[in-house]
């Protein structure tokens, strides 16, 4: 990727993104959802621009899908 | 037409996927349990708690490497996150309407708790200080190889240009601090008294205004333009 196409693409923004407190208020649901296999991101595609677009609220659903899926952390 | 991005809600369709469910057994068990009373409560409220402890040591674990509090204070941070995210659970329980499993509910509100609590945290040692303004690190934090810096050079300038002349003053100052400074975007938030999600929008519309200058001016296509 070309230093021009980097910047690009930090400077796009995807007009579906819904934003942090609307990804998180079902931020649960998505990952049980992503947990089971199912295509969350289909069925929440504003959900999931704004997961790719958020550091913070990526992080979160990382962290929380882990928390579900993990045995070890009491699952 | 103008985006609804970046707080403009979920779409009808993705509100009407958002209902209500039957609870699976597990589910229906820990509310049976959390609403019991006496012994069996307790220990429901025990267990829960224990649950939510080690997700968050985990957690900050997971975490350790992108922030700058370290040691017993990490410990200290999720042992209170779980003991706030307990009392956000038992205080909210009849919010639960079985839209998930209710431990994957119970566990966001600690995973929540965790996010927070470091952004605050993060003010008691920065690496960095609140409008320290360092341009010079823009590349980097842009992921700009460093054989390359001199040939991105003139875009960076630009979009320095548009930053300090094009941005309003608040807009100027959380971009700053997020794109140039790296201060995390919760620290921030916590450090201005502003939620996560008014941020993000600040982030978002600059990030939208630099390109539509940038574009006018040149330096990038069109074609693409807040594209999906």
């Amino acid at each position: 990727m070309s230093e021009r196409e980097r910047l690009e693409r930090f400077l796009r923004t995807d007009p579906r993104d819904v934003g942090c407190e609307e990804a998180m208020a079902v931020l649960h649901v998505y990952v049980d959802l992503a947990a089971a296999g199912g295509d969350a991101a289909e069925r929440y595609p504003g959900v999931a621009a704004h997961l790719l677009a958020c550091g913070p609220c990526g992080e979160d659903f990382a962290g929380l899908l882990l928390a579900v899926t993990s045995g070890q952390r009491g699952g | 037409m103008e985006p609804a991005g970046a707080g403009g809600g979920l779409s009808d369709v993705e509100c009407a996927l958002v209902q209500a469910g039957a609870l699976d057994q597990e589910s229906a068990g820990w509310l049976r349990r959390l609403g019991a009373a006496g012994g069996e409560r307790q220990a429901a409220e025990r267990e829960l708690h224990g649950r939510l402890v080690r997700i968050a040591l985990a957690e900050v674990r997971r975490r350790a490497a992108s922030t700058p509090v370290t040691g017993p204070e990490l410990d200290d941070v999720a042992h209170q996150a779980a003991d706030d995210a307990m009392l956000a659970i038992l205080a909210k329980l009849r919010d639960f309407r079985g839209e998930s499993r209710f431990i994957t509910w119970a566990y966001r509100f600690v995973i929540l708790e965790v996010s927070s609590k470091l952004g605050r945290h993060y003010w008691r040692n920065p690496p960095v200080a609140l409008d320290a303004g360092q341009w010079e690190r823009l590349p980097d934090r842009l992921g700009i190889d460093p054989e390359r810096h001199a040939e991105s050079a003139g875009i960076l300038a630009e979009v320095r240009r548009v930053v300090d002349e094009e941005l309003t003053s608040h807009q100027r100052r959380v971009f700053v601090a997020i794109v140039v400074d790296g201060i995390p975007l919760d620290a921030l938030a916590a450090r201005l008294g502003l939620k996560r999600n008014a941020i993000y929008k600040v982030i978002f519309d600059a990030r939208r205004k630099i390109r539509r200058a940038l574009v006018a001016n040149g330096y990038l296509e069109e074609q693409g333009l807040e594209q999906r």
